[in-house]
């Protein structure tokens, strides 16, 4: 597939802030002292993350204006539930930020601790399915796709957080979330380490003989039935060499967890917690690299239609 | 204002009363539900033996979906170097075989007109719909925002992005040809059927076991594209075949 990077920083702006989010809210509920004003700055940044996403995926449509109709068939398009969930998700995040801005009680201001946390899955569950629902994009049509949207916006989420807390000096969020934003780091390395491998020995269930049904052993396609481009030779085809590809999926492997995980061991093993902030700020273009990856190496069956110019 | 308000409650209030005193019929449901089993589905079948890869049906298509009520379909840069364009139809060519005893097969391309289309649900708006009456996939191009998800969930390639209008496009099956009592009865056929020389293009209700598309499929096993994902297309293939034809001595040999 070809990567829109209207998606790649759509998808990637809102799974950090939603990660970011969980982080803080989470911490609220565990009781882990923070500066008020802190934590008002740093969901303040979420809120502009998640913006800034929702401005990005408008870039992806032809038609903005008509944007507001993709909310009516909820029932069946994922596309459609995550255009919903998204922007409830930014008002419930703004609700937050103004529950603790003007001090509202503990029950309100708990019990949007938790649905703080929920509706990020929520979303972050919405995002995956638009990707995991296409049952015949093979790479895309299994469960790790899913749990890497989740554990990768967890894991840059709290990165960040961590680096926020070294900016603004909050020691104690730091020591309490520092473990978590490592294991979230690993456990999302792990798992996406799992899908590339995945995708590395998965058997195309088309061949040209089934999308023509022409049962012959050899079969080549001699002409596309065109001599220039369609949308169709662009729309579905990353277009850059198998060469490039491997080298950004060792940049984002490299940038998304190994050195990020490097520098959380020296910050653990230090007095120095500057190695945070190098981690946010390695894995800011990994997490597009990464988005990029997943799209490239997506192959769609309609490509079997699209090899010979001819 | 408010006599466009009273006019819009008037026409529903018939509406929903089952029309005037003439037309007692139920009102029609447009939308097909997904999962159901219409009771017919227009489809087009693909002779394989006979398409001689001519490419008549792909700028018939062309024009007449250019000119009626689904176009003007997008050309861009068509004077320059990287001309790129909208099709519903294209024909492509494949070799089939090992040298010398290799087949050249044409092989014809449009939306299969899915009885469960992967592209409708996905469609966020509702762009995207099978009709119940007939079971044509057609998309509202007045609804469309471009969001190219469906073309993502076609695995046939079908839907191509009109690059000047900014929304999806893909073959209508000449809907608006096809129903049209200004033209003669035998004009009321996809402009693609109309334009095959060697008529290696049928068109009819698969559901009716009379029709010419269901006696096709039937006696010449007639097949689906890529099975696997079971998305039943509508419009079949007929396989290639040696004729009696093909095969007779009083043909030109090429020896004399």
């Amino acid at each position: 597939m070809h990567p829109a990077f209207s998606i790649l920083f759509f998808t990637t702006l809102a799974g950090a802030a939603q990660g970011l989010l969980v982080a803080l809210a989470l911490a609220q509920i565990a009781g882990v002292a923070m500066d008020s004003s802190f934590l008002l700055q740093a969901i303040a940044l979420g809120l502009v993350l998640l913006v800034a996403g929702l401005a990005s995926s408008f870039l992806h449509l032809g038609h903005k204006m008509r944007a507001w109709r993709a909310v009516l068939m909820w029932r069946t398009s994922w596309m459609s539930r995550e255009v919903i969930v998204l922007p409830a998700y930014i008002a419930l995040a703004a609700l937050w930020w103004l529950s603790l801005y003007t001090g509202a009680d503990g029950a309100l201001a708990h019990a949007l601790d938790w649905t703080i946390v929920i509706g990020a899955l929520l979303l972050w569950y919405c995002t995956a399915m638009i990707y995991a629902c296409l049952r015949f994009i093979q790479e895309w049509a299994h469960w790790s796709t899913v749990a890497n949207f989740i554990l990768i916006g967890l894991a840059s989420g709290t990165v960040l957080t961590c680096a926020l807390a070294v900016s603004s000096g909050q020691a104690v969020l730091l020591n309490a979330l520092a473990p978590w934003a490592t294991a979230a780091t690993l456990v999302a390395a792990l798992v996406r380490w799992f899908s590339l491998h995945r995708n590395s020995s998965l058997r195309p269930a088309s061949t040209l003989q089934s999308a023509t049904g022409i049962q012959a052993k050899r079969l080549v396609q001699k002409s596309m039935g065109m001599s220039a481009g369609a949308f169709n030779t662009r729309e579905f085809f990353h277009g850059t060499s198998q060469f490039a590809l491997r080298n950004v999926r060792w940049a984002f492997i490299l940038g998304l967890f190994v050195l990020p995980l490097g520098l959380q061991l020296c910050a653990l093993s230090s007095t120095s917690n500057w190695p945070w902030a190098w981690a946010a700020l390695l894995q800011a273009p990994a997490l597009i690299a990464e988005r990029w990856v997943f799209f490239a190496q997506a192959k769609h069956p309609q490509n079997l239609y699209y090899q010979v110019v001819g | 204002m408010i006599q466009w308000l009273k006019e819009l409650l008037q026409s529903q209030l018939t509406e929903g009363a089952g029309g005037s005193a003439q037309d007692t019929s139920p009102p029609v449901r447009v939308r097909a539900r997904q999962g159901e089993t219409l009771a017919k589905q227009l489809a087009l079948v693909i002779d394989l033996n006979v398409c001689v890869g001519c490419q008549a049906c792909v700028t018939s298509c062309k024009q007449w979906n250019t000119s009626g009520s689904a176009g003007p379909l997008g050309d861009l840069n068509a004077y320059s170097a990287n001309p790129t364009g909208t099709f519903f139809n294209r024909v492509q060519t494949y070799e089939a075989g090992e040298f010398p005893a290799t087949d050249t097969i044409h092989f014809p391309k449009s939306c299969l007109h899915c009885e469960d289309p992967p592209c409708v649900p996905v469609c966020p708006t509702g762009a995207s719909y099978k009709r119940a009456e007939d079971g044509i996939v057609l998309v509202d191009y007045d609804k469309c925002i471009g969001c190219k998800y469906c073309a993502w969930a076609c695995p046939y390639g079908a839907r191509e992005l009109d690059e000047e209008r900014q929304v999806m496009t893909k073959c209508t099956l000449c809907v608006d040809r096809v129903y049209d009592p200004l033209l003669p009865e035998a004009d009321r056929q996809p402009a693609c059927v109309q334009a095959c020389p060697t008529n290696a293009r049928l068109f009819g209700d698969i559901k009716d076991p009379e029709s010419v598309v269901s006696k096709a499929i039937a006696e010449r096993g007639g097949y689906q594209l890529m099975p696997e994902w079971d998305t039943q297309p509508a419009n079949h293939y007929l396989p290639r075949r040696i004729t009696a034809a093909a095969s007779s001595p009083t043909l030109p040999t090429g020896k004399e």
